[in-house]
């Protein structure tokens, strides 16, 4: 579970988040949706500590991220995987050295040990046979999964997808939303999603926040957000024609 | 950032095989050019030196003199490392810069890997040790060059080029230009580095990166090459 308290984060005297308070539930798919410069990345951000809140507090399962010592913080993020809007895979590496990094970072495994374990990982996203090709060889729904693979490779605890479908087709889109599902309650992860998508609003929203303006504007899931009066989230839910008609029938 | 590109590596076994694959890319992949051009360097100033010799006072074997102090002092340490800031320079920069916008760098630091040290250091310690390397076989390339240009001129013998290789030879000459281009090694790939990390935006942006690496570091050569040779030969 991770917890963000009264978080506060201006740059250059400009508020970009205000008072952000949620909770971030282990084993669900928790989504951060919200418009394009709404806050999204700055609260994740802050959040894996790439960014330091100006106020506020972030608790992974009560442990609090600014007041560790930068050994503690290091340790906490072996527990952190993340998949990036990209997949970030390292260019200079293959499929299987990718996976393999973490480990060869971060563990005692023996070269034997960690080749298993980023094949158990490979396949447990799917890739087969893929090992040798450089992330540039493979497709970008592949690429996602690769980086997924490397996320977990570690069994980590807290698992961060930014826009993990951003720039997929979508039938690959709701093949990479259901794995992030099913991996989150196969290892019991606290799973955020950052993202714009309604489909995968519906598809794997478990734990949604609204954030509007640097603000928390509505908390709920995937069935409570079809039915909320809220206007500024049903601006964003119903924006597309499809949707509209969708809401004119419900 | 240097701190913390300075700071001791996550994982040494991982540290020095990154610094070995560095060594590699930075300078054996550079061998070739190098040669190339350290053979015509010396042969063109061999050429030129006898072409501005016409007085019967001076010596013909100040050919050779002039070729040693020339490639040894200056060409090779100084021009090569100039072009090896161009090469090397931009390969640095554009890497880490597109590393930085396909938040690669972002990947290793959420891991919990010091991206700085991982990604910069080994790069550092590779060209500090490698160009050296390089720039002794600019040297002797050099001398070579210009041998084979004497084969081509009639007033200058090789025996006569020789000596004058070995005339007044000091050998604080050859650790004064190993000195110096461990230095530019330092300068080019710290400068190139930093450029590239601090990268942000597009690929528009990671190209003027590597620009302005390439500016930056032919400049800040340029001046430590000055005061190197101030506090060094002076």
């Amino acid at each position: 579970m991770i917890e963000v308290k009264n978080i506060f984060k201006g740059f250059n005297g400009v508020e970009i988040l205000k008072d952000v308070t949620f909770t971030f539930e282990a084993g669900k798919t928790n989504l951060i949706i919200g418009q394009s410069g709404s806050g999204k990345s700055v609260l994740t951000k802050c959040i894996v500590g790439l960014l330091d809140p100006d106020r506020g507090q972030v608790l992974y399962d009560g442990r609090d991220l600014a007041a560790m010592k930068a050994k503690e913080k290091k340790a906490i993020r072996t527990e952190i995987g993340m998949l990036f809007q990209g997949g970030a895979l390292f260019d200079s590496m293959t499929v299987i050295e990718n996976v393999e990094f973490p480990l060869q970072m971060f563990t005692k495994m023996k070269p034997n040990e960690r080749r298993d374990r980023a094949r158990f990982c490979l396949d447990r996203v799917n890739i087969k046979d893929k090992d040798g090709l450089y992330p540039a060889e493979i497709s970008g729904g592949m690429q996602k999964r690769v980086a997924i693979a490397r996320a977990i490779a570690m069994q980590p605890r807290y698992l961060f997808c930014d826009e993990p479908n951003s720039g997929l087709d979508p039938v690959t889109a709701i093949v990479i939303d259901n794995l992030i599902q099913e991996i989150t309650q196969e290892f019991n992860i606290t799973t955020v999603v950052i993202t714009h998508d309604m489909n995968s609003v519906l598809e794997i929203g478990e734990n949604i926040m609204f954030i509007n303006k640097g603000e928390n504007w509505w908390v709920g899931d995937r069935n409570s957000i079809l039915k909320t009066e809220n206007e500024e989230v049903n601006n964003f839910v119903y924006v597309s024609k499809f949707m509209s008609q969708f809401r004119d029938q419900i | 950032m240097l701190s913390a590109c300075f700071s001791w590596p996550d994982k040494f076994s991982v540290f020095w095989n990154h610094v070995m694959k560095e060594m590699i890319r930075l300078g054996v992949k550079s061998l070739g050019i190098v040669i190339l051009m350290s053979a015509f360097m010396g042969g063109v100033i061999v050429i030129q030196t006898n072409a501005a010799i016409d007085s019967p006072l001076i010596p013909a074997y100040t050919v050779g003199f002039t070729t040693r102090q020339s490639v040894i002092l200056e060409f090779a340490p100084t021009i090569i490392c100039l072009i090896l800031a161009g090469i090397v320079g931009s390969s640095i920069s554009s890497e880490l810069g597109t590393m930085r916008i396909t938040e690669q760098i972002d990947a290793l630091d959420i891991m919990g890997v010091n991206s700085a040290s991982f990604l910069i250091l080994p790069k550092i310690i590779a060209a500090v040790i490698i160009f050296p390397i390089l720039i002794m076989y600019s040297m002797a390339t050099g001398l070579v060059g210009g041998w084979l240009a004497c084969q081509s001129l009639d007033n200058i013998s090789s025996q006569t080029y020789l000596m004058g290789l070995q005339w007044y030879w000091d050998p604080f000459y050859l650790q004064y230009a190993l000195i110096k281009t461990a230095i530019f090694a330092f300068i080019i790939t710290s400068v190139s580095a930093c450029e590239g990390y601090h990268a942000s935006g597009g690929t528009l942006e990671v190209g003027r990166s590597s620009t302005k690496a390439v500016i930056y570091s032919c400049m800040t050569i340029l001046l430590t090459n000055y005061v190197i040779t101030q506090l060094l030969l002076l």
